[in-house]
């Protein structure tokens, strides 16, 4: 697979225990007890659309729901509500990671912005339809902040498979 | 699952369960967050120290003279009840517990303790600090419990207007502050009132101080919109006193049910 669909850079395949243990650290980092500072980015939401962008075999809406479960359980919040946003935005990623893939990672972090909004979105109508109140529109920065790490995210997670075998330097690897 | 969750509780074995497992890896995460804290604390300045010595070094001459007196009024009091015949007050059981951290979730006020079902916390328990009530514990973990603010907004608490004996029931309205609901639009209620616990629920102890009326609206139709704030530090309170009663409340007196005549 390629970094994306236009470049002619060739990367060596994922390892599926290092997506696994990614998405762990993400928990770990959601557990970090920030209380009700805004702007801080959803890892979990966030590292889910990334792996299921980038390998839609490995991470779909079984990864979601078990890692929304966890979240819940570990904020608190009500049992399933994390599980259900997580649901939806696999399936939303697993679907345009196909188009999303042909771009930059600059302009993929547009596109993965919506996504991640969307599962704030389905968090507050589900907790307001239980009688909660409104977090405040700064809830919303979270997702902005979990867009901008995107390219950040791309290297970093990446890394493990920009890792050629021996080096040659004929070889596109 | 949402609805089993948010409706009928019945999720909480998993919740429970889960929790447990997941215990190491949230203290894992809170390190960092704990260090921060700490390190802020260290370089707290000195002045700041100091103020608040001399203002407890006040705080601590202003209670012995009360002190002084309570072994007395205390002697009085068991005379004056035992001639009157009255029932012991309630006997309390108190636990002080810290606050670990406040809860991620954004959609409730809530703290979480570092007192369990392992200390004898149970549901239901009041919170308190030294100013007034705190919250209530509404989940309880074997080494952590979950503590709903009064500023959440489905926590209610059945409170009586210290000054007229009015009785009402204070919610959450957001923003730090409280609303005391379903009072008359005519009810004798201004703003500087304090209220305090009721003690009708079985649940609080009764004369807790609550919250202080800040505004009292009455140009709504049938009830008046009172706006309180609480007494207590809700929400920045780091040591806080969970209370319970030492024997369990009196059963609720069920009349019997009338025999149809015929």
């Amino acid at each position: 697979m390629q970094p994306t669909h236009r470049s002619r850079r060739i990367l060596r395949p994922v390892r599926i225990w290092f997506v696994f243990l990614s998405l762990f650290v993400a928990l770990l980092l959601s557990y970090i007890p920030t209380g009700q500072l805004p702007g801080v980015p959803d890892w979990v939401a966030l590292l889910l659309a990334f792996w299921s962008v980038r390998e839609r075999q490995v991470v779909g809406m079984g990864t979601g729901f078990v890692f929304g479960v966890l979240v819940d359980i570990g904020h608190g919040a009500a049992m399933g509500q994390h599980a259900l946003a997580y649901v939806l935005l696999t399936y939303a990623a697993n679907a345009v990671s196909r188009r999303v893939l042909w771009f930059a990672p600059v302009q993929q972090s547009v596109q993965i912005l919506p996504l991640l909004l969307g599962v704030q979105l389905v968090m507050v109508v589900v907790r307001m339809l239980a009688g909660a109140e409104f977090p405040g529109w700064g809830y919303f920065l979270s997702s902005v902040s979990g867009a901008l790490l995107w390219l950040p995210l791309h290297f970093v997670l990446l890394l493990p498979q920009f890792q050629p075998e021996e080096r040659d330097d004929n070889r596109p690897i | 699952m949402l609805v089993a969750d948010l409706h009928f509780r019945y999720l909480e074995v998993v919740r429970q369960t889960l929790s447990v497992v997941l215990y190491p890896v949230e203290m894992a995460a809170a390190t960092p967050a704990e260090f921060v804290s700490n390190a802020s604390k260290y370089f707290a300045t000195l002045i700041k120290v100091q103020r608040e010595n001399r203002e407890m070094r006040r705080k601590a001459l202003a209670d012995a003279e009360r002190l002084l007196r309570q072994t007395d009024l205390e002697q009085e009091n068991k005379r004056l009840r035992g001639l009157m015949a009255m029932s012991e007050r309630i006997s309390v059981t108190s636990v002080a517990a810290d606050v670990l951290y406040e809860a991620r979730d954004v959609f409730s006020r809530k703290v979480i303790v570092d007192h369990g079902s392992q200390q004898d916390v149970t549901a239901g328990q009041v919170v308190v600090d030294e100013l007034g009530v705190v919250g209530q514990v509404t989940r309880v973990y074997p080494i952590q419990s979950e503590v709903t603010l009064l500023t959440d907004k489905a926590q209610a608490v059945p409170v009586r207007v210290e000054r007229t004996g009015q009785r009402g029931v204070v919610y959450g309205a957001g923003e730090g502050m409280l609303e005391l609901r379903y009072l008359l639009a005519n009810a004798d209620v201004q703003p500087g009132d304090r209220l305090v616990t009721s003690g009708l629920d079985g649940l609080f102890l009764p004369g807790l101080p609550v919250a202080r009326v800040v505004s009292v609206n009455r140009e709504l139709q049938a009830f008046a919109q009172i706006v309180c704030e609480p007494v207590a530090r809700v929400g920045h309170a780091a040591q806080v006193l969970i209370l319970g009663r030492a024997q369990p409340a009196p059963e609720r007196q069920v009349p019997p049910p009338a025999t149809p005549k015929d």
